[in-house]
């Protein structure tokens, strides 16, 4: 097993989930979470997917540059963005009746945990510094399609796939796919399948870092890896 | 019911100082408050709540700003005796007065925050959500199913005093608001016995397209421009 580099893990983890939304060719509605969730966006070249932000934006640009920055044009991670042509403003209530009412097709968001059973922790580490949730558990509970955007591991090396979620959790079965640095997982008819295996890593070792059972082809497909050199 | 605008002293037309504007709100009061991290949150208002010194509020907000700037002064000031709203991590203030017991948190999932601010200004009293079925936060809410899935009691959150952030308002206090500015403005405009709009721009009566007025006149009460 060779170990991935954190940041061109989250690039790759990024790359592989906007291939999802590329690959399908349909128009499609998603919310971005923050952190490696966000870095998605720089991936996506369907034109038909618009981007959607909880504090009240359909239709998101890129990250504004210098000159451009407006400090009242913010995504839901507080960071300065664009005005793509066609975008609409609305309030916080109708934003998330769009993510409640089944609008939206899929959000990505970043995760503390996931379990077998598709329960999602990602709100809080109780540690006595946070207190807060913000749009997660919506975004969990309404989006068509949730994708869990994170590394296999965590910074002490212990597994984020895990049995049975320790930390609060935010949605109980809510998670539909867990693409990390490593492989892309399924969770289909309450059971985890492992779709796409990362060439660093053997089935046995991938199994050895994911603390939760998981269903797997005696060959499974290689992982969709992004082109070597960065796209700028 | 409101009261009249004569019993709030307001027959002399909506606009008003920020000074005179919070004088109106009192000791004690439930106050809602708008904005999204550093958009759409009324500076000028937060500046003169905290200058007046009134203290034992109950804040409804999404966030409170960062220790000891915008709405986070409030909490720096000891004028807070509780929060009620969805994300306190930009101010770790916040977690701390909570741990110490100098102030109660209410940590309320943004969509339903948001959904209850509505529900409370166009009179349900209530209403079931998906949201944070089996959580921790659905602590004490009732839970019931339809249609086989799982769904909890949020109560409607209302409030005597809405502090507001509008772009453009006529003399009537018809509103228009700016980009992401927007947020949580129009509903809880929606949701206050006494709503005080602070705005960028005034404008003659007719300037604002009909079509594109955000939150009608009806709802807002006090204009406070921006000086």
């Amino acid at each position: 097993m060779k170990t991935i580099p954190e940041e061109e893990a989250k690039r790759r983890i990024a790359w592989r989930i906007a291939k999802e939304f590329n690959d399908s060719g349909r128009t499609l509605f998603i919310n971005l979470g923050v952190g490696t969730p966000t870095m998605v966006a720089d991936y996506i070249e369907n034109p038909g997917v618009f981007l959607q932000a909880e504090n009240g934006m359909l239709g998101l640009g890129p990250a504004a540059r210098e000159a451009e920055k407006d400090l009242f044009l913010i995504n839901a991670g507080r960071i300065p963005i664009t005005e793509r042509p066609g975008c609409s403003y609305f309030d916080s209530a109708l934003s998330f009746g769009m993510i409640r009412g089944g609008h939206i097709d899929a959000t990505v968001i970043g995760a503390f945990e996931v379990d077998g059973d598709g329960n999602i922790a990602n709100w809080i580490i109780p540690n006595g510094k946070q207190l807060g949730v913000g749009g997660a558990m919506d975004l969990v509970a309404g989006a068509k399609k949730v994708y869990v955007a994170m590394t296999h591991r965590n910074r002490n090396g212990a597994p984020k796939i895990v049995s049975r979620c320790t930390l609060p959790v935010t949605g109980y079965g809510e998670a539909d796919c867990v693409v990390t640095e490593y492989g892309v997982f399924d969770f289909s008819d309450g059971r985890l399948v492992l779709r796409e295996i990362a060439p660093e890593i053997t089935l046995e070792e991938l199994r050895s870092i994911t603390a939760a059972p998981f269903e797997a082809a005696s060959s499974p497909v290689p992982m969709f890896l992004p082109p070597e050199a960065p796209e700028e | 019911m409101k009261e009249s605008e004569e019993k709030k002293g307001l027959s002399g037309g909506k606009s008003m100082s920020a000074e005179e504007a919070i004088a109106l709100v009192p000791q004690g009061a439930r106050i809602l408050i708008s904005g999204f991290g550093n958009a759409g949150d009324p500076k000028m208002l937060i500046d003169a709540l905290c200058a007046s010194g009134k203290k034992d509020l109950v804040i409804l907000s999404n966030d409170l700003g960062s220790p000891n700037a915008d709405l986070g002064k409030l909490l720096t000031n000891g004028q807070v005796r509780g929060l009620i709203g969805t994300y306190y991590n930009w101010n770790p203030e916040v977690a701390a007065a909570y741990n110490e017991g100098r102030i109660f948190v209410e940590l309320v999932p943004q969509g339903s925050f948001a959904e209850a601010v509505r529900a409370a200004g166009v009179g349900i009293p209530a209403f079931y959500t998906p949201t944070g079925v089996g959580t921790e936060l659905a602590a004490g809410k009732e839970t019931r199913s339809f249609g086989g899935r799982d769904y909890l009691l949020q109560e409607a959150l209302s409030a005597d005093v809405a502090l507001l952030k509008a772009h453009r308002a006529d003399p009537l206090g018809n509103l228009t608001y700016y980009k992401t500015a927007r947020n949580f403005n129009p509903i809880m405009a929606m949701a206050a016995d006494l709503v005080i709009v602070e705005v960028d721009e005034m404008v003659p009566l007719g300037a604002l397209d009909p079509e594109c007025v955000v939150t009608p006149h009806i709802f807002v009460d006090v204009l406070v421009p921006v000086r």
